[in-house]
């Protein structure tokens, strides 16, 4: 078994882990390790293509590509032990045992910041009726696939939300050559406000508010799927996909299995106003906390979060 | 053009049924062909089962579902470490939650010692609660059946293909059966992936078994009533809430609503027992799950809020009658294998015993065994040991190199549910939102179903 120590372990390398890491070290914390599962720091933004992002954080708006790029650059420039591929499994207070791709590693630290951010909900999670075929993703997979692998995984989908993350969905797939036939919302107004609400009209999008998914078609790949309108009438749209748009959650599930308690409204660890979870030593910032801020919001809280560590630490002004 | 030479035996599906016998004709050195319609095995009712490995003891008495069970459960036992197969051995407990259900006990457990499952006992209230602290405080009593079991319920099965290839069987997936005559000694197969000829035929495909027959033979000795159920699975937070599998008393129709742990991690409630004419549509409906988890959390109050990870839904091939359904045709070198519902993957192994002692055949001697990869959690996964490269689904912790072996393995995935069946990957709480992009790439070229439609052009 490897070991390693460290002073602070920062569990996640979206905007909160890499702004609360950098931060970390600004304050005077000698060892910063922030470890991400996945090949590239960066969260959330990494794959919105679109702007705006970087106002608060760099004063000017980029991005969300360069974003992620800048913010993992300025943190490692400032010292930050940045380990990628490093899947942290289970923690308990000052310690966290951690899958790599070479081996199992156990990474002792002072405190431990959890910053492991959000996803948006399921098909089974909304518990959306029909068959289970292929081409039913969220948002955050089909960013992924267009804008990180230059992937199509459909052409003709019916997108379900009406949220500022459908906006940017339905810009991924504009900018894809992807022609969405529908836009669904069971509630009866969008969640979204004026004039960001215009947008799919503007683009041409036929869009159903108070429309509820009542079947869905296909096999192999999504064929149609059956809606019950707001006025009860019921309407076969053919589509080859579904893309699930927001009902963000907090990605909660380490901080679950490893003991620390959870908010039964937010889905998210409870913490204090010095962002201390339950649990000796264990903080929680950004969208992990709840659903969900921007990515500014996030770092900004990372770098709070980084404050109360390290003044828990002994360390800094 | 006949394919192949004249195969001893034609099974058609490859099910659990169809899979086990695979295994049992190549094991008697017959010469073993599994056709099977859809694009990989066990995609059809046996996709989504609840993984329970049966004693037995609630099944009816003195009857062949139940010799095959009692065989099949003692031959997994038998087989599962040289395979290196799974098994959590918790136990089930069939809690009474009234008093009209627990003065019903005494009346189970006696079936179950006629049965032959004689470690069975009854336990009170107190009992129940002190081994399962978190079900609701209003258990009356159980039954409790140590030998109930739980295993990976797609696993073993490929691993018996595996052994029937390796001992020369043939598998042919996305062949439909079309048509097929018998001139006494042989049948003349049409399928959608050519002509075959067989010396026996063993009918196991399931939710069409009744049409094979009446296609093959011209009248059909059974109707499959499609009997839907559907499931929800629980977040691996759950786990540590249930021990034993929890079965309710059962009704005259169904074995009613099962709460268990899967060797995955996982808590599963189901299934649900709706009969529909569609054979092909195994939905989920909104109220169907909603409640399952409203049931699942009177059984044990903490699930109330649990995440959902996943939902699915299957098809029971039921038919008119309970039990299984065997039509032995001697003469015309036929045996059918019908109606094989809920006990199939416990009966399987005994099911290939029973079917080649009908044919006459005798069976030889276990061979090399395939060593397959472990996805059950009680025991050592491939990303806790190095080189594995990457992880690919976060929340099942599969990784590249197993995908990779998976994809390249002697009977690779068909489809993608082949390869969420031998890796789990997508199969966790996030669903693929964060590796579905990734695991698009690893299996680009490998199914004719692809993830994707295509690639984004540089000009758009």
């Amino acid at each position: 078994m490897q070991m390693h120590e460290t002073d602070v372990l920062v569990i996640g390398g979206g905007p909160a882990g890499l702004g609360a890491a950098h931060a970390l070290r600004q304050l005077g914390v000698g060892r910063v390790t922030l470890v991400e599962r996945l090949d590239q720091t960066g969260g959330v933004p990494r794959h919105c293509a679109h702007s705006p992002f970087g106002m608060r954080e760099f004063g000017r708006l980029m991005g969300g590509r360069r974003y992620s790029r800048l913010l993992t650059q300025r943190a490692q420039e400032g010292g930050v032990d940045i380990r990628l591929r490093h899947s942290v499994v289970g923690f308990s207070a000052g310690r966290a045992s951690v899958a790599t791709p070479d081996g199992p590693l156990e990474i002792g630290a002072r405190a431990i910041l959890l910053a492991t951010g959000i996803r948006e909900q399921s098909r089974a999670a909304r518990l959306l009726p029909g068959q289970r075929p292929m081409g039913i993703l969220t948002t955050g997979a089909l960013q992924d696939m267009v804008h990180l692998k230059g992937l199509l995984p459909f052409r003709r989908p019916v997108i379900v939300g009406s949220e500022l993350v459908t906006l940017s969905a339905i810009l991924t797939c504009r900018g894809a050559g992807i022609r969405p036939v529908a836009m669904l919302e069971s509630e009866v107004r969008p969640r979204v406000g004026h004039p960001w609400a215009l947008f799919p009209h503007l683009v041409g999008l036929p869009v159903h508010y108070g429309a509820e998914i009542v079947d869905m078609f296909g096999s192999a790949r999504v064929e149609a799927v059956q809606v019950r309108q707001r006025d009860g009438e019921v309407r076969t749209i053919a589509c080859d996909g579904l893309l699930l748009t927001g009902r963000f959650t907090p990605e909660a599930a380490l901080a679950r299995l490893s003991g620390v308690g959870l908010d039964a409204m937010t889905g998210g660890p409870v913490v204090d106003d010095t962002w201390r979870t339950d649990m000796e030593g264990v903080f929680a910032a950004g969208n992990v906390l709840r659903a969900v801020r921007t990515a500014g919001h996030c770092w900004s809280e990372g770098r709070q979060a980084a404050r109360s560590i390290a003044m828990a630490l002994g360390v800094g002004p | 053009m006949i394919d192949g030479g004249i195969f001893d035996v034609a099974i058609i599906g490859a099910g659990v049924v169809g899979c086990a016998a695979a295994r049992g004709f190549a094991l008697a050195g017959q010469r073993v062909l599994l056709l099977e319609r859809g694009t990989d095995i066990l995609s059809g009712a046996s996709k989504a089962n609840s993984a329970i490995l049966h004693t037995g003891f609630d099944a009816p008495r003195d009857s062949l579902e139940l010799a095959c069970i009692k065989a099949g459960h003692a031959e997994y036992l038998d087989l599962r470490e040289a395979r290196n197969l799974p098994l959590l051995t918790c136990g089930a407990l069939v809690v009474a939650w009234s008093d009209a259900e627990a003065a019903r006990l005494p009346e189970l457990l006696a079936q179950a010692q006629r049965n032959g499952i004689d470690d069975v006992r009854i336990i009170g209230g107190e009992a129940v609660r002190g081994l399962e602290p978190h079900l609701a405080p209003t258990a009356r009593g159980a039954l409790l059946v140590p030998r109930e079991y739980l295993i990976d319920p797609w696993s073993p099965f490929l691993a018996y293909v595996l052994e029937a290839q390796a001992l020369g069987a043939r598998v042919e997936r996305a062949a439909m059966v079309t048509g097929g005559t018998f001139d006494g000694l042989a049948w003349r197969l049409e399928t959608s992936r050519g002509r075959f000829a067989a010396r026996w035929v063993i009918n196991a495909a399931g939710l069409y078994g009744d049409r094979v027959e009446a296609q093959l033979l011209g009248d059909a000795s059974f109707t499959i009533k499609p009997r839907k159920g559907q499931f929800v699975v629980f977040d691996k937070a759950a786990a540590p809430l249930v021990d034993h599998i929890i079965l309710p008393v059962p009704s005259e129709r169904t074995k009613g609503l099962v709460l268990t742990r899967t060797v995955f991690g996982n808590v599963l409630v189901g299934p649900t027992a709706e009969e529909q004419e569609e054979r092909e549509r195994p939905t989920v409906t909104t109220e169907g799950l909603e409640m399952l988890i409203a049931r699942a959390a009177e059984i044990v109050p903490d699930l109330g809020g649990m995440p959902i990870t996943a939902t699915y839904a299957g098809l029971r091939p039921a038919t008119e009658e309970k039990h299984y359904r065997i039509r032995h045709e001697p003469d015309r070198h036929w045996i059918s294998a019908g109606g094989i519902r809920s006990t199939g993957m416990t009966a399987a192994l005994g099911l290939a015993q029973h079917l080649l002692a009908l044919q006459g055949g005798t069976t030889g001697p276990y061979t090399a065994a395939p060593v397959m990869p472990n996805l059950a959690e009680n025991r050592p996964r491939d990303w806790q040991s190095a080189g594995y490269g990457e992880i690919v689904c976060h929340c099942e912790m599969v990784t590249r190199r197993e995908i990779e072996a998976a994809l390249a393995g002697p009977l690779p995935p068909g489809d993608f549910g082949g390869l969420k069946r031998r890796t789990r990957c997508a199969m966790g709480r996030c669903q693929g939102f964060n590796c579905l992009g990734r695991l698009a790439e690893l299996t680009a070229g490998q199914f004719e179903a692809p993830l994707t439609v295509g690639a984004v052009h540089a000009d758009a």
